[in-house]
């Protein structure tokens, strides 16, 4: 057993490590910003809530983080709806352009979002979507759809294909036999693939402040403009940061089971 | 497992085709065409042909910023994919232990980017951040706003932070896969860890690895917001990246013109290495099956 | 009256996109490729075949290659020579068809 200690040792350290930035970002959410920039200290001095109240009580703060969950569920329940039957596609059927369809979805996480911002902004404006929660669920599916179809063809492809000709047989049509029989045999597929999508269109920032002006807001753009606006208070800054965790946090919460049974994808 | 050809398949791959085509074909498209144009305001354009792609190929702020940039995404990925296979191997298989690990490796990969920019903002300033002060309590004098190799250390060290929990999880998630009987076939056969390590797990991890490495690869190369916060792309050029670069460009030309020229080679670099990478990958594969 | 409204139609929705001829003829024509690519695999199935590339492929992906290189044929010509893309064209063309027969 002695090989096994070195290993819990560095993971500790790791975790202790990857931690400390947080730590830091909740301990300045509890002081005023005089005092965080006053005197250092290593945890926090005269601590107090009073970032968390001025957030949770003015809505221009907390509709923030009730505009950036919404676009991200959305986009979650689209990025499933269509990739679902294209993953199933992919890891069953060969038909013409199969593998150039898959890289060619795939490249579209390559493109560089900097220069690509001004025709979103355009289109979006041409098809009157501008500044609404659609837009930014849509805009956000460039990127988790490709992940989505890859991660789901994986799961998908570790089922044995005499699943689905049994139900045939038995008299399923495709789509009742995908629900009931299908999904519940990818299940961790989809809380892995919904925990992606998640992911990367909480944390994503260009794209969706692009796409909005004052409706659809997400927070991480509140943090930004608020805080040129009004000078730096780092203490309302970190108590902002630190909310932004929570959902996140509680995300991991329920897929936890679904990462630690393993995956292994089948493709590539 | 021989896949059915069946055309028909084209049916349930339309819905999202035609939602990828929609975001990503006609920005696309609008791309291309202002990258031979130049822009007077007010939907007036002239063409101007393949001008803005020799200005863009001939300048030496884009060479630079190409190798600044190739260099943090190897370096990122030099340190991110054995530091989360490590970690990965380190993590325990059963027990209470693994929700807690996988909660807590997991927080920062959900933090927005531009609030990472802001925590390590925090964590590494001299006056209040807890590096920057510890360090400078140890007679180190660290500043990332003076120091190019500082910022340097500091925006690796950030995207480390942020994005190596993801390896971890991948990696994880491949190893629970792997079953216990090649185990303990191992154990029979009396194979060494390292052996166990290279000779079965490594080659079961191929997969989440692949996708690791993608995804690490792309989204350093684009890396913007995390660097834009902390160092602004300075002190001087030292962290301008491809992407700062490219909104500076813009911004300064005043034309989308240029930037358009500029993000359609961009494109078609990551484009190239991965497809490289991708197919690489993929004959490894298929050359194992057989 | 209808093609005028019809013109407003279009000039709202994709005026903002600064279409040119230059890039419109483009656009078809990987487009018209992409057709004849697909009637051609429908009337002739592919074989994956080891060519002078490294690596065994099939026609469309050695049509994809042989786009993918173009791109760069163009750019470096345009880096290393300057003026004259017609002929970075011609180039191409010749490139891809020894690729699709030989690659």
């Amino acid at each position: 057993m002695g090989a096994v200690k070195p290993g819990k040792l560095a993971l500790t350290l790791y975790i202790v490590l990857l931690l400390l930035p947080l730590y830091w970002l909740m301990k300045m959410s509890l002081q005023s910003n005089e005092d965080i920039l006053g005197s250092f200290s290593l945890w926090p001095v005269n601590p107090s809530f009073d970032n968390y109240v001025t957030i949770l009580t003015d809505s221009s703060w907390y509709m923030g983080y009730v505009n950036s969950l919404t676009y991200v569920f959305m986009n979650m329940a689209i990025v499933l709806t269509v990739a679902l039957p294209a993953a199933y596609a992919f890891s069953r059927y060969r038909f013409i352009g199969d593998k150039h369809m898959f890289f060619w979805l795939l490249s579209n996480r390559m493109a560089p979002p900097a220069v690509f911002l001004l025709p979103f902004f355009e289109l979006y404006h041409a098809v009157g979507l501008f500044d609404t929660h659609i837009a930014v669920a849509l805009a956000h599916c460039l990127f988790n759809v490709p992940l989505a179809v890859w991660i789901l063809e994986g799961f998908m492809s570790a089922v044995p294909r005499e699943v689905d000709e049994m139900a045939y047989i038995d008299g399923y049509s495709f789509p009742r036999f995908f629900v009931s029989v299908f999904l519940p045999l990818i299940r961790n597929g989809v809380g892995v693939a919904a925990f992606f999508c998640f992911m990367y269109s909480w944390i994503e920032l260009l794209m969706a402040r692009t796409l909005t002006l004052t409706e659809a807001k997400p927070i991480s753009v509140t943090m930004t403009r608020t805080v040129s606006a009004a000078g730096l208070d780092w203490g309302l800054l970190a108590a902002a940061g630190t909310l932004t965790l929570i959902p996140g946090a509680l995300v991991i919460w329920f897929v936890r089971n679904y990462i630690a049974k393993g995956f292994a994808l089948g493709r590539v | 497992m021989d896949k059915i050809p069946n055309n028909r398949a084209w049916f349930l791959i339309l819905p999202v085709f035609l939602l990828v085509a929609f975001s990503a074909l006609i920005p696309l498209m609008a791309v291309v065409n202002y990258s031979v144009q130049d822009s007077f305001g007010g939907g007036v354009w002239i063409f101007v042909g393949d001008e803005w792609f020799r200005d863009v190929l001939t300048d030496g702020r884009l060479h630079d910023a190409l190798l600044r940039q190739l260099g943090f995404s190897g370096l990122v990925l030099l340190i991110q994919i054995p530091l989360g296979v490590l970690i990965a191997l380190a993590m325990p298989s059963r027990g209470w232990a693994v929700p807690v690990c996988l909660i807590l490796l997991a927080l920062p990969l959900l933090v927005p980017f531009n609030v990472v920019g802001t925590i390590w903002q925090l964590f590494a300033r001299v006056d209040i951040g807890l590096m920057g002060n510890t360090l400078r309590e140890m007679g180190v004098e660290f500043n990332y706003t003076d120091d190019p190799l500082h910022a340097w250390i500091t925006v690796v060290l950030m995207d480390v932070w942020h994005w190596t929990p993801l390896v971890v999880l991948l990696c994880y998630s491949g190893l629970r896969a792997i079953p216990p009987a090649f185990y303990q076939a191992a154990r029979i056969d009396g194979a060494s860890r390292s052996a166990i390590f290279w000779y079965i797990e490594l080659p079961k991890l191929r997969g989440v690895l692949t996708i690791a490495v993608l995804l690490r690869f792309m989204d350093s190369f684009m890396i913007f917001t995390e660097p834009f916060v902390v160092t602004g792309g300075g002190p001087g050029n030292a962290t301008n990246f491809l992407s700062i670069v490219l909104t500076n460009w813009a911004i300064e030309r005043r034309d989308l013109g240029p930037a358009a020229a500029f993000s359609i080679i961009y494109f078609l670099l990551v484009l190239l290495i991965c497809w490289v990478f991708y197919t690489a990958i993929t004959r490894i594969g298929q050359a194992d099956k057989r | 009256m209808e093609s005028g409204t019809l013109a407003d139609w279009l000039e709202h929705s994709f005026g903002w996109m600064a279409w040119t001829w230059v890039t419109g003829t483009f656009f078809l024509t990987i487009l018209g490729l992409l057709v004849v690519m697909t009637v051609w695999e429908l009337a002739m199935p592919t074989v994956q075949r080891k060519g002078f590339l490294p690596i065994s492929t099939t026609r469309g992906d050695r049509f994809f290659i042989g786009l993918l290189s173009s791109a760069f044929i163009h750019l470096a010509w345009l880096g290393l020579v300057g003026a004259g893309l017609t002929w970075a064209l011609a180039i191409c063309a010749a490139w891809m068809v020894v690729l699709l027969r030989y690659g």
